[in-house]
């Protein structure tokens, strides 16, 4: 459940700093009470150098506009050393999965001021060490991730401006801090950095802290600013459970260029230095970031496709362009309609999307007829399309690969293959001529990081369901009490990269498989029966004459509640299997490997 | 606006932040009364008043308010 930016935005909100309140505290509050049953659970553990009930009040109350039961733990005052450092601490004992450490500038500020000039100059890297120390204890004490707040900066103007010179000032030491724990984080797999500062930075520090609070009770946040915080927490959240966007559904005229192409023409529409063209063409650069990430574009327009068509391919001022675009639909049918075409075709689950049009008309048509698309609320002024979409902070992520980048080259030849299948007599025809070719092998370094992405992200081809982080991955490449597994998929249109994973632990007299996965854009080329080919060979060449295999329902992976039925595996009480290695038959395939 | 008024929209703010609408605060009302009223409870009041009425209390006033009527003062000196 991802859709809260589409329910509370409905009201029409325009300005940025609107955008931001959304719930207040009391609202969150109100929140613990309700009926969660129904919900997944989620523990979390809070440890801080200020108080932090109301903050772990905010972040459960917001759990539950996501449609999460979080339960928190939340340690007592100033005890992040002793929570994280003994083993057998209370914060240990419930077993987060997230644990967020909450340490304040105020708290910050205190320490600094205890040192002498000369330890003020290494302030930024002592305190990353003790952080950084925290972070490597965690993930070595707990299977847990680590959100860790930056620092909202405060510049004490002891040296006025001249601090920015003066290594030993306070505001030096603190940026340099924000920046290292950036570099850290990207060194430490699992720890996350929960951005804080830019958060104040946009709200503003009257209205982020109270100082008051602070003094009477060690609370940093105002209250007003708790919610905040909170979304931006459940953000990442919900962005580690495999929830996130991946799809921008786009309408063209005045949403992606100004004016109407089939009245104005290709010389009329304003985008570049026509007219208020720049905005269109600043809001294109901006889209076209996001596919450079690994988001998606499409499009989806009330135009003749030909016309629709012709500024992408002729306009001088386009920044994007056709071969950016995953899927085109241009025609005279209801967007709703269109949409779930789209959705088919790029086979992602539709609260992956997102759907971008000025006209009020079509946003409430789609959000009507599909209830889990999200659909931003867009500003009247095209000038602040960028801003306030930006401020919506839709695309959050909790990895990113080489391959991100390729993933639109992906689906256009996929679209192509589509195309091709048309023509082709029998199925089986088609699949001979992709000539496909895969390759399968255990975990190694260089795929460490789209593995964990995979398993991140895979809901519909998934059989457990079974997130991992980096760091998970690579300890289980080298436990040698598991046995993985990666394939890559390539045919004469291209290479589809890592499409699938398969982890199987050894237990005694046999081998079980913890986690299968595989891409939705692969389905039905016979890679299925490629892959359990594989992990019958496997299990064998490591000695086990047994393999045995689970289906854990979720909401969205029932495509894949017989799979294994359907492989020759046999069912020995519901969503439990078994596959004696010796009595398999190999499948057939038309995949070389 | 009266301090009549005032208290009525005090209560309001407390059936809000306590969320019970059986509380009745008057102007001798103290922590002690309300089922609760702790130290959180006590910040996130403060908060929810000062929204309320598009005012600030001072420090002073977050440690140093007795019961209710003290309360009142400051929102009638502040909003007056």
């Amino acid at each position: 459940m991802c859709a809260r930016e589409t329910e509370a935005q409905r009201d029409s909100l325009i300005t940025f700093s609107e955008v931001m309140l959304m719930s207040t505290f009391i609202e969150l509050k109100k929140n613990l009470k309700k009926d969660m049953t129904g919900f997944p659970e989620i523990r979390m553990a809070i440890t801080g150098d200020c108080a932090t009930q109301h903050l772990a009040t905010a972040v459960a109350g917001a759990a539950y506009e996501y449609g999460l039961n979080m339960s928190v733990f939340d340690a007592d005052y100033d005890e992040i050393r002793a929570q994280i450092t003994d083993p057998s601490s209370e914060l240990y004992e419930n077993r987060p999965e997230v644990v967020l450490i909450d340490m304040c500038t105020e708290k910050l500020y205190a320490d600094f001021c205890n040192l002498s000039a000369n330890e003020r100059k290494n302030f930024a890297d002592d305190k990353i060490n003790q952080m950084a120390g925290y972070w490597e204890m965690l993930l070595s004490n707990a299977k847990c991730k680590v959100l860790q707040f930056n620092f909202p900066e405060r510049d004490d103007r002891v040296f006025g401006n001249y601090a920015n010179s003066i290594d030993a000032s306070f505001i030096f030491q603190q940026r340099k801090l924000n920046l290292v724990l950036m570099e850290e984080a990207a060194k430490h797999p699992g720890v996350y950095i929960i951005d804080l500062n830019s958060l104040q930075s946009r709200v503003g520090v009257e209205r982020f802290c109270d100082s008051k609070l602070y003094f009477a009770a060690r609370m940093p946040y105002s209250t007003e600013i708790l919610p905040d915080i909170a979304e931006e927490l459940m953000k990442v959240i919900v962005a580690m459970r495999g929830c996130i966007k991946k799809c921008v559904v786009l309408d063209l005229d005045n949403t992606l260029w100004g004016g109407v192409i089939g009245d104005d023409g290709l010389e009329g529409i304003q985008v570049g230095e026509l007219g208020i063209g720049r905005a269109f063409r600043e809001f294109q650069v901006w889209l076209k970031e996001l596919k450079k990430r690994g988001i998606l574009l499409a499009v989806c327009s009330k135009n003749d496709e030909d016309k629709a068509k012709e500024p992408f391919e002729k306009h001088p001022e386009m920044v994007i362009r056709l071969e950016d675009i995953a899927c085109f639909v241009a025609n005279w049918e209801d967007k709703a309609s269109n949409i779930k075409y789209i959705r088919e075709t790029l086979n992602l689950g539709m609260d992956s999307f997102v759907f971008i049009d000025d006209n009020p008309f079509e946003r409430n048509l789609v959000r009507e007829l599909i209830p889990d698309i999200t659909v931003p609320e867009m500003p009247e002024d095209p000038a602040e399309y960028l801003n306030y979409l930006k401020g919506l902070n839709l695309f959050e992520t909790v990895a990113f690969s080489a391959e991100d980048a390729g993933r639109t080259d992906q689906y256009r030849a996929e679209a192509q293959r589509t195309k091709v299948r048309e023509s082709f007599g029998s199925y089986e025809d088609y699949l001979k001529d992709l000539q496909m070719e895969a390759y399968a092998g255990p975990f190694d370094k260089f795929h460490y990081p789209r593995i964990a992405q995979l398993t991140q992200r895979s809901n519909q081809f998934n059989l457990r369901t079974v997130r991992y982080t980096q760091e998970e991955i690579e300890a289980l490449a080298a436990d040698d009490s598991y046995i993985t597994l990666y394939f890559t998929l390539k045919d004469r249109f291209g290479d589809h990269g890592l499409v699938s994973v398969v982890i199987m632990k050894k237990e005694d007299g046999y081998a079980f498989v913890d986690t299968w996965l595989m891409s939705c854009r692969v389905l039905k080329r016979t890679m299925e029966d490629y892959i359990v080919n594989t992990i019958v060979s496997t299990a064998k060449s490591s000695g086990f004459n047994e393999i045995r295999a689970e289906y854990l329902p979720t909401a969205k992976n029932s495509m894949v509640k017989d799979i294994y039925k359907e492989k020759g595996f046999t069912e020995t009480e519901p969503g439990k299997y078994i596959c004696k290695v010796d009595e398999y038959k190999v499948r057939d395939t038309y995949i070389k490997p | 606006m009266s301090r009549e008024e005032i208290l009525s929209k005090v209560n309001d703010v407390f059936h809000d932040v306590f969320d019970d609408d059986s509380i009745v605060v008057v102007e001798s009302t103290t922590a002690d009364d309300v089922e609760d009223w702790d130290s959180l409870m006590h910040i996130t009041l403060i908060s929810e008043i000062e929204s309320a009425f598009g005012m600030k209390f001072q420090m002073k006033d977050v440690v140093g308010m007795k019961n209710v009527g003290e309360m009142l003062d400051i929102i009638e000196k502040a909003v007056s």
